[in-house]
Parts: structure tokens; sequence; C-alpha cells
């Protein structure tokens, strides 16, 4: 789960890096209200999950609260990658002299947590990595003891940092392991990491991604997730358990386990069509996740067939095929339906399938081809 | 021969009171796995499996008295880390850990210490390995195999147990199917299967499975080209995933361009492996390598 960045300062804040947070604002008014309290320029952000904010004009400096009120109010409803902006950030405006990159991964190569830095700050990581890979350090720690004075020590002489800075700088570094250990994080990133022309070090910008696994155990990070971004048929699959997401095809894909999910996915595509969703309704479904991830599915205008494969190991086929059958019923919007369903009982699944005059198939292939026909409407 | 698991193969199985436990023991047992005990803390003293099976309040007691070596996990996602380590440090040497949705953070630590300690685990979130006819440790279902020469690695589940079905439909038996796992942090790669698979004489072709996220099934193809003189079959999963977005599996996430289907399967590919647009066309490219 993605945090925004004022989220993300807050947590980083707690921990003792060193930022200017500024004040959330939903409305020209407020922005204007928290500029007149920060006093002095501040730069409006918009607070949106998707990249690229700042050339799409989500991201303006305003010298005064009048200014600031303007710029809010041509940034807020701004649509950056298809997202809506509701939320602004509103932060003291820094001089800036130089801009670093920091950053932990989880990485699964070294099988570590990973810092990396770059004396390039401000654009995005993988960027400098094509252009100029010598430019980033990258300093896997000591996966039981974790980051010691002396990796600090190494990513601040690799950066230049200044000695009256070396201080701050151990803050940042420490403050971003804390929070990531702290957050269960798979990423947190400081980006940039400045040195203004005052000779202050602050992280102007942040960003922090949380383990899903994880997310149990941190109940007030829970809460912290933006619905505001998530389409509303995922955050309803979320709630019934289902791991959903939403494509752009006309396809809609209903399958139990994530590899076959996308296999399913990728055999739609070869045989001509688009799937509409990944779904994986996991392990022994029962009627009621079934019906649910129709619904789910539905939802979605543009679906025109549904393909559902079931692979029965752990899951029953004749469980499955009662469950499709009953929620079909229940259905508001009728699709073409084409059920695979292999394994445990699947002779019993079929006989079914067949009673409610569902299309079936035997192979994947074949019911990939069978739904794209389907959602052509050549085949009922 | 095998890799893994076979009939010397003495199962403690924890969690096995559990209704997951329970449910996939049974089938194990049915499959003729050699199950010697069972481990729920609190319940020791009793039986499972309709009194086939007793069972331990630690591993330590079931590795004494029945002389397990082999352990396989369904303990919940909170339990399953410390569940690995009790097991490593009552000297079981391979672990199968079957849960899902463990942190990774927790995993970053089991594994360092498994591997500090000697021990080997597959998984977590795998359906475990089956040596056709001889054992089975997981939920794999057993029913999809028949015995023959091609060993099987994977990072899926039920997209394993399409292919071995399609395997197993056209007459391509397999010596031993592991899946390794779908999480970010897996005791097992890829590279140390196909390594196992190279050495086992029984087994004259290898099938590899993959999906996006994360540069494993690269690593892997640069072994098979440097290492691999078997004939080999793989197919990868994601072709059509959206970049930035966990596909269920936590590790199955294409990330700042890196992970994809395509960089895969060139990788693959670029190593001499056939690699199948669909499961179904598996068997076809194993036997036109050559295999009976």
């Amino acid at each position: 789960m993605k945090l925004q960045e004022f989220r993300s300062k807050e947590i980083l804040a707690r921990h003792g890096v060193p930022l200017l947070p500024g004040e959330v604002a939903r409305t020209p008014q407020a922005a204007r209200a928290a500029a007149e309290r920060i006093g002095g320029p501040v730069v409006v952000k918009a607070q949106v999950l998707v990249g690229g904010r700042g050339k799409a004009g989500g991201v303006k400096l305003a010298s005064n609260p009048a200014e600031a009120e303007a710029r809010a109010e041509e940034i807020i409803g701004l649509n950056i990658k298809g997202v809506t902006v509701r939320t602004l950030l509103v932060a003291p405006a820094a001089k800036i002299a130089r801009e670093h990159y920091l950053g932990l991964i989880l990485d699964r190569g070294s099988k570590s947590i990973t810092v990396i830095a770059s004396a390039e700050g401000g654009v995005e990581i993988e960027e400098t990595a094509r252009a100029n890979p010598a430019a980033i350090l990258r300093l896997p720690l000591h996966p039981l003891i974790g980051l010691q004075r002396h990796n600090v020590r190494r990513v601040s002489f690799f950066l230049g940092i200044p000695p009256e800075l070396r201080g701050a700088f151990a803050d940042a570094l420490s403050g971003l392991y804390a929070a990531f250990i702290g957050s269960d994080a798979d990423l947190a990133e400081i980006n940039p990491l400045v040195i203004t022309d005052d000779g202050q070090l602050l992280a102007l910008d942040a960003k922090i991604v949380l383990d899903d696994s994880a997310l149990a155990r941190h109940p007030d990070l829970e809460a912290m997730r933006d619905l505001d971004e998530e389409e509303s048929s995922e955050t309803a699959a979320r709630e019934a358990g289902i791991n959903f997401i939403k494509l752009d095809g006309t396809i809609g894909c209903m399958v139990n386990g994530a590899g076959l999910a996308m296999t399913t996915m990728d055999l739609v595509k070869l045989a001509g069509g688009e799937p509409a969703n990944f779904l994986d309704i996991g392990g022994g479904a029962k009627a009621d996740r079934v019906a649910a991830a129709f619904r789910i599915i539905l939802d979605d205008p543009n679906v025109r067939a549904i393909l559902v494969n079931i692979f029965g190991g752990i899951t029953r086929g004749d469980e499955v095929a009662h469950g499709i059958v009953e929620a079909r019923a229940g259905l508001t919007r009728e699709v073409p339906m084409v059920v695979r369903i292999v394994g445990t009982n699947a002779e019993e699944a079929a006989e079914i399938l067949r009673r409610a005059n569902l299309i079936t198939a035997e192979s994947l292939d074949d019911a990939a081809a069978k739904a794209v026909a389907a959602s052509a409407g050549e085949l009922r | 021969m095998s890799i893994l698991v076979n009939a010397e193969t003495r199962l403690v199985v924890q969690g096995i009171t559990g209704r997951e436990g329970d449910f996939h023991s049974r089938a194990m047992l049915e499959y003729g796995t050699p199950i010697v005990a069972g481990m729920t803390p609190g319940k020791g003293g009793q039986t499972a499996l309709d009194g086939r099976v007793p069972v331990y309040d630690t591993v330590v007691d079931a590795v004494r008295e029945e002389g397990a070596n082999t352990s396989c996990i369904f303990v919940p996602a909170a339990g399953a880390p410390d569940a690995m380590l009790e097991a490593a440090e009552a000297g079981i040497r391979l672990i199968f850990c079957i849960t899902e949705g463990i942190p990774a953070l927790d995993m970053l630590q089991v594994y360092w210490v498994l591997r500090q300690q000697g021990v080997r685990l597959i998984g977590p979130n795998c359906p475990g390995a089956t040596s056709v006819g001889q054992a089975k440790v997981g939920i794999i279902p057993g029913n999809i195999h028949r015995p023959g020469p091609v060993g099987l690695v994977s990072r899926s589940g039920t997209l394993t147990y399409e292919v071995v079905q399609a395997m197993t439909d056209a007459g391509v038996g397999q010596t031993t199917c592991v899946g390794i796992g779908g999480d970010p942090i897996v005791g097992t790669s890829f590279i140390d299967v196909l390594d196992m698979f190279n050495q086992d004489p029984e087994t004259d072709a290898i099938v590899m499975i993959g999906e996006i996220g994360g540069d494993e099934e690269e690593h892997a193809a640069a072994f098979c080209a440097r290492e691999v003189r078997k004939p080999m079959a793989a197919f990868i999963a994601g072709r059509t995933a959206p970049p930035g977005r966990r596909m269920g599996h936590a590790g199955a996430i294409i990330s700042g361009g890196a992970g994809t289907a395509e960089s895969k399967r060139q990788a693959l590919q670029a190593a001499g492996i056939a690699v199948a647009d669909s499961p179904s066309q598996i068997p076809a490219l194993l036997r036109q390598a050559g295999v009976r």
C-alpha cells in the first residue's frame, strides 16, 4: 500500500527525519490560511499516488497567501494520470543548493534491506540508474543487526555531505531506517533530500510503500489508506477478501490462484481479447465469495463476457459450480459466461454447469477462445 | 531417485490439528507420505488423523520420539516465522512452509537464521513438493501426476497443477514437482532446484514456471546456460500484467520497469530454453526436445 507524501512525512518526522511538515489543505481557502500560518513563500503540492505530478502541473510555488489560494484553485480538481486532485500539501518553500536521493528498499536479490543513495536527487532513481549507474550507491544492510553507524558514514561520504551537516544526515538516514522497520515498509525514500542555501539538510519529498502482508499489525497505517485513489471495485474486493485489479478490457476473469489468474489473462489476450481484470478468489472458494466476485466483475460496464477458470485442488469443483449457478441467478446484468472447472469433482461440476446452460470448456486455451467469441456476441 | 522428498522422508506436520493441516495431512497420508508426527502446542499426547498420527507439543519431541527429519507448516501467518525457527532449532533440516501472507521483514530474519543453521526452507507461500509415486509434502493434488522423467519447478500453485495436468494428459510424466513460493523472500530459489534436478540421474528434462517480478528467472536462465545440459521448457505468467501492481502474489510486481514477463522470456530464450505461450504447449515442447 502506497502512502501519500504528507502521510509519509508524518511518519518520517516522528522518527526524527529533518523536514518542514507543512499543512494539508482541501480547499483554496484552507491553502491560503495554511500559507498565512507558515509565513513566507510556500509550495502547493497535489497529493496523489501517481508519479509525474510536477510535470502535470500539480506542484506550484506561491510567494504569498493570496497566490497560494490561486495556485490551489488551479491544482484542486486537476486530473493527473486519471486521478482527480482532492488534497494539497502546503509546505514552506526551500531555496535548494543541492539535491540528493536517499532510499531504503527490501531487496529480493540480496535478501536484505538495502540503502540506495545518489548525489543526483530530484529525478526518479530508475532514471539515474539508466543514465548514470555509477552515481548510485547500493549498500545492503546486515539482515540481523540492521543499520550501523559505519553504514551511515559510508553513505554520508559517498554523497559528500559537508562536515557540519553529517549529524543531520545521520538523523535522516537513521530516521528513515527506523520508519522502514517500524512501519513494515517495502520502500521508504526521500527524494529529494536537499541542502538549502542557508545550510539546512531537509527531506523535501517522501514516499513510503507498505508491505500489505504486515498491515494487519499496523491498524494506524491501514487507516491512512486513500480510498479516493482506489477503484471502488477494488475496495469492495479487498473487503470481501478477494485479490482484484481492474484493467481496461472487456472479458471479466475469475480464477483461483494468482499465477493461474495471470495466465488466464495472458491467454485471453493471446486469443485476441482484452482482460477486464485480474481476480484471484483464493482457495476453498465458497458460494458467497463467488457471488461477491461476480458482482465486482460486473460492476465494470465494459465487461461483455466472463471467463471462470477453476483448478480444483483444495477447491471442490462441484461446490464452485453450485456457487456459480446460484450467484448467476442473483445478478442484475446478464453476460455470457464461459466456465472451466478442472480437478476434484470436475465431472459433477460439468454436469451442474450444463444443466444451467452455461458455456463450458475443457482446456484453458479453448475457454479463452470461447470467452473472446462470447464477448463479441458470437457465442451465447 | 527424485529430489527433496521420498520414501525416506519422516514428516512432522506443524499445525496438524487445524482445518487446513488436517485436510492436507489426510491427502498426504493417502498418497503414501510417511507422516510420523503432528505438532500443536498444548495438544501433546493426543492423536490426529483418526488416531493414525501422534501429536506432540514441540518439534523437539517429534524429532526425539519419532525421528522426524522434514517439516510441513500449516500455521497461520502470525505464528509461521516462529514455527520455522522452532523446526530448525529442533534439528529439522528440510522445512516446507505453506503459509501465505507472512510479513517480509519477518521472513528476512528467518531466511538468514535458517541459512546459518544449514536448513533448507521451501516457501513460504508455496504448494510444497511431490516426488511422484513416493511422497508428497504440501497441498499439490496427488491425482494429477504420472511417473516419468521430467522435473518441474514453479513459483505458483494452481498454475503448477495446470501444467502438470497438461503433461500427464499428454503422457509426459514427472520425477518431482516443486513449488518454491510466490513471496519476495523465499528460502529456495529456482537455481537451487534447477541444480538439484540437474544432478538427479532420473530427471532427464526440466520445466520451469515463472512469473513477473524480481529477476530470479533471469538469473536462473544464466545458470541454465552455464550448467544445465538437460532439455528444458518454460512458461512465464503475467505478460498482460500492468506495472506497479501486485498480482496476488506478494512478489509478483513489475517495479521501475524491471521484472516484466518479456525480459524473462527473452533471458530464457537466449539461454536456449523453449518458452511456451500457453501451459498446454509444454508437453509438445518437451517432446520436441526428445523427452519420451
